[in-house]
């Protein structure tokens, strides 16, 4: 356990700036503290804390994206701030308050667009990578066309396009940004309370989980043109309605060669679907209502953390006999979990233990732990090159 | 529900001695639910997420009692769940009126 001071890291990495010491940011990332609106800047080699940036607001749901250079983040605040940090320099290239109230956003295939998802005013706005400035604001209206619905689970997907769903209006929109100004296709009646969404990592489907009713909304991309169908009928909370403590994050849905690993909603359990059909094939009984489920990179494991009050803990599934292997605890508040790479450690925040701590995925050894301020997503410049993250 | 709507009607300041089972540290057990937890739909300084704004300007207008009982029991429809098997009623009492007078991070 070697805990290595703050400040000297932040001197050095500073002074290797100024030096114009070379090196590149493949094992670099940014973790979020979002207690004090400030993020820290990790490197994943020799797992150190190179530099902390504050002043970034409201970081209670923040999420990042990567240019495709992996040299600057987007950071996706709360309060609407987006915000575009150099993570080689450690300087805020450029902050904007581009809507009242956010919850996540998206970098285009090119890598020259990126989007925000707003509450407040809802909709979708895109600004151009690289000096942030509007180019397309897509407001998310409905019904009469007066009513804004509040945006969620906002994705790129492959041809220049974003997708999205609307939480009020229960529909899902194609937007399609390779001519400039945004061709929007709706698709209505999508189901109930969409609440989060997430592409496969090829980029072919857009799926949406439902809070209102039982169910996935499913857009095949390569044919939109059949509109969205139904999957996973029993999935949800059912008709008993149990109570959600922490909305599961569709993001982290892990796949691997055979099957999807599903959070279950309200229930101690994680589900187990076949890619192909999309029909169910075991649920793994597990230690609360799982939050994120992750593979890891080779899909051996999967790894599941859990909502309050049971979030002390961190389950790894076997994926082959389809069974919890292994139980951690990492300490209070689990909130994220982000593999290396190439997936031999797993770095793991515990907000309110006010640390990261950095496991070995084949030993389940604690490496290190890395203090940090209310620490919770962890973001790695390897993100810069998937589809959807 | 009966135990609430034969609840007395209190004010901001009348009930501040009913906390005094709740521990300096429980306080701030609580301090920290509503931030970060609360905070994860409301946002951190309550203006508000997937649920609505809980700034005491938002809620100058909503009845306290409503307030508890939403999050006592949470509010059907909405991803807002029930509390009631995690915290006490005195907790939630003293949560609704940490909001009111507006919390600080």
């Amino acid at each position: 356990m070697n805990i290595m001071p703050k400040v000297f890291l932040g001197c050095s990495f500073s002074l290797l700036a100024a030096c114009t010491s070379l090196r590149g940011t493949g094992d670099l990332g940014v973790v979020i503290e979002r207690g004090s609106g400030s993020v820290q800047i990790v490197e994943t080699s020799n797992i150190t804390a190179l530099s902390q940036i504050d002043g970034l607001g409201d970081l209670s749901h923040a999420s990042v994206v990567y240019s495709r250079d992996e040299r600057y983040a987007y950071i996706f605040g709360r309060d609407g701030g987006l915000t575009k940090i150099d993570i080689l320099t450690a300087k805020i290239t450029k902050r904007i308050i581009q809507a009242g109230n956010s919850i996540g956003g998206a970098i285009s295939q090119d890598g020259k667009l990126v989007a925000v998802s707003n509450y407040k005013p809802g909709g979708v706005k895109v600004f151009d990578s690289n000096r942030l400035e509007l180019l397309a604001d897509i407001p998310a209206t409905y019904a009469d066309g007066k009513q804004k619905s509040k945006v969620v689970g906002l994705v790129d997907a492959p041809g220049q396009r974003f997708v999205f769903s609307l939480y009020d209006a229960g529909e899902i929109w194609l937007a399609d940004l390779s001519h400039g100004t945004p061709e929007i296709t709706r698709f209505k009646n999508i189901g109930k309370q969409p609440y989060d969404g997430l592409i496969t990592p090829d980029g072919r489907y857009y799926i949406a989980g439902l809070f209102g009713e039982d169910g996935l909304a499913v857009l095949d991309l390569w044919h939109p043109e059949q509109g969205v169908k139904r999957i996973l009928n029993n999935y949800g909370r059912g008709s008993k309605k149990m109570p959600v403590y922490k909305m599961p994050h569709l993001e982290g849905w892990a796949m691997t060669e055979d099957y999807a690993f599903l959070p279950a909603v309200g229930r101690n359990e994680v589900l187990v679907v076949n890619r192909r059909n999309w029909k169910q094939v075991a649920s793994i009984p597990v230690h609360g209502q799982p939050v994120f489920v992750m593979a890891r990179p080779d899909g051996r494991q999967v790894w599941v953390n859990f909502a309050h009050p049971r979030n002390d803990t961190v389950q790894v599934i076997d994926t082959e006999r389809l069974q919890v292997e292994k139980i951690l605890k990492p300490g209070k508040a689990v909130l994220h979990m982000e593999f290396t790479p190439r997936g031999e450690h797993v770095w793991i925040s515990a907000r309110d233990a006010g640390k990261v701590t950095v496991y070995d995925t084949e030993s389940f050894n604690v490496i290190k732990t890395v203090p940090m301020a209310k620490p919770s997503g962890i973001f790695f410049t390897n993100r810069a090159h998937r589809t959807g993250l | 529900m009966t135990s609430l709507l034969c609840s007395p009607v209190y004010s901001a300041d009348s009930h501040t001695n009913d906390y005094q089972s709740l521990s300096k540290q429980r306080r701030e057990e609580l301090h920290n639910l509503l931030l970060q937890d609360c905070g994860s739909c409301h946002g951190m300084t309550m203006k508000g997420g997937l649920g609505p704004a809980l700034t005491p300007d938002a809620l100058s207008n909503k009845s306290r009692q409503m307030i508890e009982a939403t999050i006592l029991y949470g509010r059907p429809g909405t991803p807002m769940p029930p509390w009631n098997t995690l915290l006490t009623k005195e907790e939630v009492r003293w949560l609704v009126d940490t909001l009111y007078s507006g919390i600080a991070p």
